[in-house]
């Protein structure tokens, strides 16, 4: 049998196999199927620092439309109760860590320094293992350049590292002009891992209404090349984990990101395709494709075809590419 | 002091009322409804009764109801209670008599407001619990807050002891709504008052098969009258009883109560006897009186009924000479009001019985509809008591130029003596209100003394004014009328000095708080010349603060309150600045927390920068401008707006004498239009480069404040106002030009019309045909093109298709400019039916939103067309409305059916070929415009010739001319229209709109269905769906709306369409076209967005789009006139094509549960799911079925 486990963050998996945020981890009882699967750790949905924001303000605005004007109706709707939309993030934190045995990841995307801070606390007080932040941010701005923007993220690196204890990971995006350079010094900055990467989901347009419309398109397995190329760029390069996200559907394609260099391996379009039991099915194939292999473990195989380890590291780069184009004959 | 809080008068009671209840029957009414509102929140929570289970709250559907379920939970053994006012009071009549003629025990709270006569009034007076003096009933009145408490406490006690059921009654609005620092009774002062063996005997009694008895027998002749004698005992023990209850009370709190209590000289000679609220005035002024050396006193009376008369003897001196008895009620006709009635009657006996002497017995009428009592006014009456000859039936408190009975009084006779009075002017949107019950809150908590908070409203929805007067003093306030000399005045909108007279009631040296747009050093030449004036005149110490800088900085755009409130502490020394802050800072973390960190954070910010934010104003040492305050009514209206209206406006109705006012209720329309509020900040501006003639702006626009014209091009009148214009696109109709325009002054901002334009900008997408703009630079021009497009001339009404949208926008809306909320979607149904059937309609609308904002002093939106014709409007009540429009259908029936009768008995005089043609009118036929000016035409000639008829010689002929004369009208189709809300139709007017539905008459019926009771603030009504939380159902509504189309579908002759006009306007003009169509009865359901549902009112139209994708309001028309095989029933929406939940995400009053009860949400949710998948495909099969036996057209009632 080959040995699955991993260490992430410092945190010790049994397997690299990680189900990552995901409507299937915003509930405990698919949580729990997804451990019964064989999940190492679970990532829950991003905490949106807007969300708790503009929801409270909604709430404040829809709830005092039309009060203290008029005698015969000086409210319209009962007082609103209950949990806002950090308590109840933080209540599903606290629930999955009592209902789950396996590391339980929080994520988080926050909007200003304040709110990363305050809610990066919050969670860790909620229970959270460790911390993914979340930094989604398109550089929209032509004022902005690609170093403030970068220093602007390593800043609020440190400042989480200051303040909480437990492990922290970054999701990061491609989009990253010396993106070795800067995992290098997203890991410098105390971060004990990084996610490659984030998947963006792209606005789409509605030619009727002329609005510009969110889309929700799951990833495939050919998604999976990009984050399988930095992985194996930057396994051995930067000194923290690393997490391979987006399009991991077979137990090839988790075998693959092993091989790459990854610590971990998240799946999320899979899962929701096929659902939590998937997870099973995944790692049994990896476990078998290793043990076909004669991997005696999957600290063995992890790297073993990064750019650090494969005969032409060039492959990873430029040669990868001419190759392709010649190759190409098309239909 | 932790035992004292400041609640109002409606949670006093209702705290005590739920401690000792199990079973609380309830149903909506002002004041009332927040009794109940408080009872279903903690029932909702939890909450126990004293005897730890969770009272059973419930809804009914009427105060009827209500009271019906209050005698069955009682005659089971039940502890039962309810609460009401005025006419829900009524509807408890008959089961009132009932319960007390079987001696149950029970509890009825009233917050006691005027019976609708002339006019409907939800303000308070005694009116309504008078016509319950006859029932059997005991009756206490409280007279001030903490009475509220107490004697909700001793009402359930008592009834207990003495089963004799008791109406326990405060005054509304002036006890139900103020709030005051009290001591509620504890839970272990109940408990000392309700002794438990009186409860297990009341259960003893219950009916019980396992001891069964016969209860509620008919009797006959021989027995009845005895039998009704027999509870005589228990009635006469109620004043000894009720003395015990007060005694154990005020054993254990201090406050000790009597039936009655006199306060006053032990020597009086001149006494007023009152009831209620008015006894804090009443001790003020003769508290002052005595000071000077006066003999006088006053008289309250607590227990009404049984009438204490023994101890209002007792309690009256014997030197007394003269008694004035105060009603707050009015009985015309009658020798005196009732409380006169029964103080002479108590006194005459005890003169006849050598006990006292008679003194002289005066009774007067005050504070109807909660009109103002002053200590002055009681000064007024005893001074009349000391005169010669004592007035009696007199009125206080107005002036009666008519029948001259008002008392004059001297206003400049004052008796308040709190320590701190304030007057706050703001809106109800920005919080003013809010922010004052907090200031009242935490002065009772953090001081040893005494607050006092009362608040006035406007009449209108959107854009109100709120006025706030508070007490602060060491010792308890008893001032229970309007602050007059208040040394702290805040102006919390700058716009109000322009419109209200702010400092009209502000002492001498006053402090003066403006929130103002302008730097301190500017704002002085901002102000209006009255108000420099009386700034210099009274010596003010002005302080100014951009409030509205500081909460948009803070993230608190438009809500200024917590600023302003920052402001009030610092400008006074109700508590230590640092002691008030932090109080404030508490308060906001317990209001706010519910809602959400992030406002409590931006709220936070606020208070920490307001401070900063206020300066002093300089006053310069005289006045600088010549601009003066803006009139309330243009200088072209109508002499009676002028002369009443005008001054209704301007906020000095009080000061109109009797002369003034009609004398029947009756009032002109079309006033709304001379009322102009210039209420937005931002209005919407029309491009016509982008316009493409859909004209739903128009349609959806909650205020008709966008108009639309199709027009020549050639117009002077546009070119002259350089009206902007552009080709109306048309087939049939080349050539035309069609203008958008706005009211600027009478649009209030919604953004409903911006919302809706389907029309956007070739190059930028944000731009559409209209987006909203600051008004500032747009009013005076928009005012003007507004003017002009008054006067423009559209195309006459027959020319386009009144059944097709633009059709419809392009006639005149006699419905304009309501004061309905900022975004309403009732008010865009209305306005539709005003264009479409407007000249030749009779409302019948029941009581709530529709009634108010259509038929609420000062102004009406219902309006006249050119040649003086629109709809006729009335309201007789909530319940009745169906039947009050039926009443209406078959007068008209009749009486044209007498006139056609007359007309051709008169048909040699008239002339053969008029009468052939007035015969061939058939008034069932549906009509169109060119058919409706011939009939009119035909008539108009027809009274030419019956005005020459009427002198005739012939006896017989001329008395058939006059007979036919007020008839002739009768003779052109006139419709009658019947709406009303959901509470009426699925609720408490349900049995009589399902008796008109079946009556097979031509009256057309509309529901504007917002799925709560909206008027009076939300309640669930049987509209209310599945999984919506609203209040009454705080806990979320357990079971599915009532579908009440297919309830009318089973007479088979009804017409029945379900619309939602910013879903698909093209359906609702069409439904409104064939029911009005239709010669037999109609049912339009109208899905109609509110407030109440915690959605963006901006988005309140195209909200209604997924309200029709998801399936919850299918779109269908159900035309029983259909030929023999086709297939009546139309679907006009299409299969759900989005979850439900994606519509009820939107949604507050769906998003609270989710919140409160995620488990139960999801459990409800679900089932709201099947409702809507069950809903559809059951309307598939009705769409599929086809009719092989038309229904016969309705044939009665045609004349």
């Amino acid at each position: 049998m080959t040995d699955l486990s991993t260490t992430y963050l410092g945190l010790e998996l049994a397997s690299p196999l990680i189900a990552s945020a995901s409507p299937l981890t915003g509930r405990v009882d698919t949580l729990e199927r997804l451990e019964d699967a064989g999940a190492a750790a679970v990532v829950l949905p991003s905490l949106f620092e807007e969300d708790v924001t503009d929801a409270a303000l909604d709430r404040q605005r829809l709830f005092t439309q039309g009060t203290e004007s008029f005698a015969e109706a000086l409210t319209y709707l009962p007082e609103p109760g209950g949990e806002d939309e950090l308590d109840r993030h933080l209540r599903l934190v606290a629930d999955t860590k009592a209902a789950l045995d396996l590391p339980v990841i929080a994520s988080l995307n926050g909007t200003t320094r304040g709110g990363w801070t305050h809610y990066a606390t919050a969670l860790v007080d909620a229970g959270a293992d460790a911390l993914e932040l979340n930094v989604y941010g398109i550089g929209a701005n032509p004022g902005d350049t690609a170093a403030s923007l970068e220093v602007e993220l390593l800043r609020l690196v440190r400042t989480l590292r200051e303040e909480v204890t437990v492990p922290l990971a970054v999701k990061i995006s491609p989009y990253f002009t010396a993106l070795s350079h800067f995992v290098a010094q997203v890991a410098e900055a105390g971060a004990d891992g990084v996610v490659c990467f984030n998947r963006f989901y792209q606005p789409d347009f509605d030619l009727e209404t002329l609005v510009v419309t969110p889309t929700l398109d799951l990833s495939t397995s050919a998604e999976l090349r990009l984050p399988l190329r930095w992985i194996g760029l930057l396994h051995r390069r930067v000194s923290c984990s690393l997490a391979l996200s987006t399009g991991v559907h077979t137990c090839e394609d988790a075998a693959k990101a092993v091989l790459a260099g990854a610590d971990a391996v998240m799946t999320t379009s899979a899962l929701l395709v096929h659902g939590p039991e998937y997870l099973g099915v995944l790692l049994r194939g990896l476990e078998q494709w290793l043990d076909e292999h004669e991997y005696e473990s999957v600290a063995q195989a992890r790297g073993s075809v990064s750019a650090e380890s494969v005969a032409d590291p060039a492959s990873y780069e430029r040669a990868n590419y001419r190759q392709v184009l010649r190759n190409f004959t098309g239909a | 002091m932790t035992d004292r809080e400041a609640i109002d008068g409606n949670e006093a009671a209702a705290r005590v009322a739920f401690r000792c209840s199990e079973v609380i029957a309830i149903y909506p009414i002002t004041p009332a409804s927040p009794m109940a509102e408080h009872c279903d929140a903690w029932a909702a929570a939890g909450r126990t009764n004293l005897w730890e289970t969770v009272p059973e709250v419930i809804e009914m559907q009427s105060e009827a109801g209500a009271a019906g379920t209050l005698h069955g939970a009682a005659t089971r053994g039940a502890l039962a209670t309810t609460f009401t006012a005025s006419q829900g009071l009524l509807l408890m009549l008959p089961n009132m008599f009932k319960i007390a003629g079987e001696l149950t025990p029970a509890v009825i709270h009233v917050a006691a407001r005027s019976v609708a006569t002339h006019a409907l009034s939800i303000f308070g007076d005694h009116s309504d619990v008078m016509a319950a003096r006859t029932t059997g009933w005991a009756m206490l009145a409280s007279g001030s807050v903490q009475e509220a408490a107490d004697f909700a406490l001793v009402a359930h006690a008592a009834t207990l002891e003495s089963r004799v059921p008791f109406l326990h009654f405060f005054d509304g609005f002036r006890t139900s709504h103020e709030i005051a620092t009290i001591q509620p009774p504890t839970d272990a002062d109940i408990a000392a008052l309700v002794d438990d063996d009186w409860i297990a005997a009341h259960r003893l009694r219950a009916l019980d098969p396992d001891r069964p008895v016969l209860r509620g027998t008919a009797q006959n002749p021989d027995v009845f009258f005895q039998a009704r004698e027999a509870l005589n005992p228990f009635v006469d023990a109620v004043p000894t009883i009720v003395e015990g209850a007060l005694a154990r009370l005020g054993e254990r709190t201090g406050r000790r109560y009597g039936l009655v209590e006199y306060v006053g000289a032990p020597d009086a000679e001149r006494v007023v006897i009152l009831m209620g609220s008015a006894i804090g005035a009443a001790r003020e002024a003769v508290e002052a009186l005595l000071a000077d050396g006066e003999k006088v006193g006053v008289l309250q009376v607590r227990l009404y009924r049984p009438f204490p008369g023994a101890a209002i003897v007792a309690a009256l001196p014997e030197t007394v000479r003269a008694v004035a008895v105060l009603d707050r009620t009015k009985e015309p006709g009658a020798p005196g009001e009732p409380l006169r009635l029964d103080v002479v009657a108590s006194l005459a006996e005890a003169a006849s019985r050598a006990i006292r002497p008679m003194p002289r017995v005066v009774g007067g009428r005050y504070g109807l509809s909660s009109k103002e009592f002053t200590p002055a006014m009681v000064r007024a009456v005893l001074a009349s008591l000391g005169s010669e000859e004592p007035r009696d039936g007199f009125t206080v408190g107005i002036v009666d130029d008519v029948t001259h009975t008002s008392l004059p009084v001297d206003p400049s006779f004052t008796t308040d003596r709190a320590a701190t009075r304030a007057v706050f002017f703001g809106l109800g949107s920005d919080g003013t209100v809010g922010a004052n019950k907090q200031t009242v809150k935490i002065v009772g908590q953090h001081t040893d003394g005494h607050a006092q908070g009362y608040f006035v409203y406007d009449s209108k929805k959107s854009g109100s004014m709120t006025v706030s007067h508070l007490r602060f003093d060491p010792a308890p306030i008893r001032s229970t009328y309007l602050v007059h000399d208040a040394d702290f005045v805040a102006c919390h909108q700058f716009g109000l000095l322009d419109r209200v007279d702010v400092l009209e009631r502000a002492a001498p040296g006053a402090t003066f708080l403006i929130n103002s747009p302008y730097p301190p050093d500017s704002t002085w030449d901002h102000l209006p010349r009255e108000v420099q004036e009386a700034i210099l005149e009274k010596d003010l110490d002005v302080h100014v603060i951009d409030a509205h800088r500081v909460a948009r900085d803070s993230g608190l755009a438009g809500q200024i309150n917590i600023v302003m409130q920052v402001c009030c502490f610092a400008l006074t020394d109700l508590l230590p600045l640092d002691v008030a802050l932090e109080a404030v800072r508490a308060s906001v973390r317990s209001a706010y927390g519910k809602r959400g960190g992030p406002v409590v954070d931006a709220n936070l910010a606020a208070i920490d920068a307001a401070q900063g934010a206020l300066a002093r104003l300089p006053v310069p040492p005289s006045v600088t401008t010549d601009r003066r305050r803006r009139l309330p009514v243009g200088t072209d209206a109508s002499e009676f707006v002028q002369r009443v209206t005008a001054r209704i406006l301007a906020g000095e109705g009080d000061l109109l004498p009797v002369s003034a006012l009609p004398v029947d209720g009756t009032f002109p329309t079309g006033t709304a239009r001379v009322e102009k509020r210039t209420l937005a900040t931002e209005i919407p501006i029309w491009d016509p480069e982008i316009c493409i003639d859909c004209a739903r702006c128009a349609l959806v626009c909650p205020h008709a404040a966008i108009r639309m014209k199709i027009h020549d091009p050639e117009s002077t009148v546009a070119a002259d106002a350089d009206l902007p214009s552009k080709p109306f696109r048309s087939h049939d109709h080349p050539g035309l030009s069609l203008t958008i325009q706005v009211a600027p002054d009478d649009c209030t901002g919604c953004g409903v019309c911006v919302d809706v334009c389907p029309a956007k900008s070739k190059s930028e997408v944000k731009h559409k045909a209209i987006d909203m703009e600051p008004i500032a630079p747009h009013l005076e021009r928009e005012r003007a093109r507004f003017d002009a497009f008054l006067r423009l001339d559209g195309v006459p009404d027959g020319l386009l298709d009144p059944a097709s949208v633009k059709g419809a926008q392009a006639r005149e809306p006699l419905f304009e400019f309501s004061g309905a909320c900022a975004g309403c979607g009732e008010t865009p149904y209305l306005k539709l039916l005003s264009q479409l059937f407007g000249d030749r309609a009779l409302i019948a609308n029941a009581t709530g939103c529709s009634s108010i904002y259509g038929g609420n002093l000062p102004t009406t939106p219902w309006g006249t067309d050119a040649a003086g014709r629109g709809p006729a409007w009335s309201n007789s009540l909530f319940e009745d409305n169906a039947e009050f429009g039926l009443g209406m259908r078959i007068a008209l029936d009749r009486q044209s059916a007498t006139a056609r009768r007359l007309v051709s008995e008169l048909a040699s005089h008239l002339g053969e070929d008029l009468t052939a043609a007035l015969l061939a009118i058939d008034p069932t036929v549906p009509i169109d415009d060119a058919a409706v000016a011939a009939q009119r035409a035909l008539v108009e000639e027809l009274d030419v010739r019956l005005a020459r008829l009427e002198g005739d010689g012939d006896e017989a002929v001329a008395r058939r001319a006059r007979t036919l004369m007020p008839l002739t009208g009768t003779l052109v189709r006139k419709n009658v229209w019947i709406v009303g809300g959901d509470g009426w139709a699925y609720d408490i007017g349900a049995g009589g709109l399902d008796h008109v539905l079946g009556s097979g008459r031509d009256v057309n019926v509309l529901v504007l269905d917002t799925e709560v009771y909206s008027n009076t603030g939300g309640q669930a009504s049987k509209s209310t769906p599945r999984a919506a939380v609203a209040k009454f159902a705080s806990a979320g509504k357990r079971n599915a709306k009532k579908d009440l189309g297919v309830e009318a579908r089973r007479y088979g002759d009804v017409y029945i369409a379900q619309v939602a006009i910013g879903a698909n306007d093209i359906q609702t003009v069409k439904a409104f076209s064939e029911a009005e169509a239709w010669p037999g009865p109609s049912l339009i359901i109208a899905y109609s967005t509110c407030i109440a549902h915690g959605i963006d009112m901006r988005t309140s139209m195209t909200h209604q789009r997924d309200a029709v994708r998801s399936g919850y309001w299918p779109l269908y028309r159900f035309h029983p006139g259909a030929d023999e095989h086709t297939h009546p029933f139309h679907l006009d929406s299409k299969a759900p094509s989005i979850p439900l939940s994606t519509f009820l995400d939107a949604e507050g009053r769906y998003a609270m549960l989710g919140r409160t009860n995620p488990d139960d949400a999801e459990t409800l949710r679900a089932a709201a799911q099947a409702d809507v998948d069950e809903r559809w495909r059951y309307y598939t099969q009705l769409a599929g079925i086809e009719r092989t036996l038309p229904e016969p057209l309705p044939t009665d009632g045609a004349p």
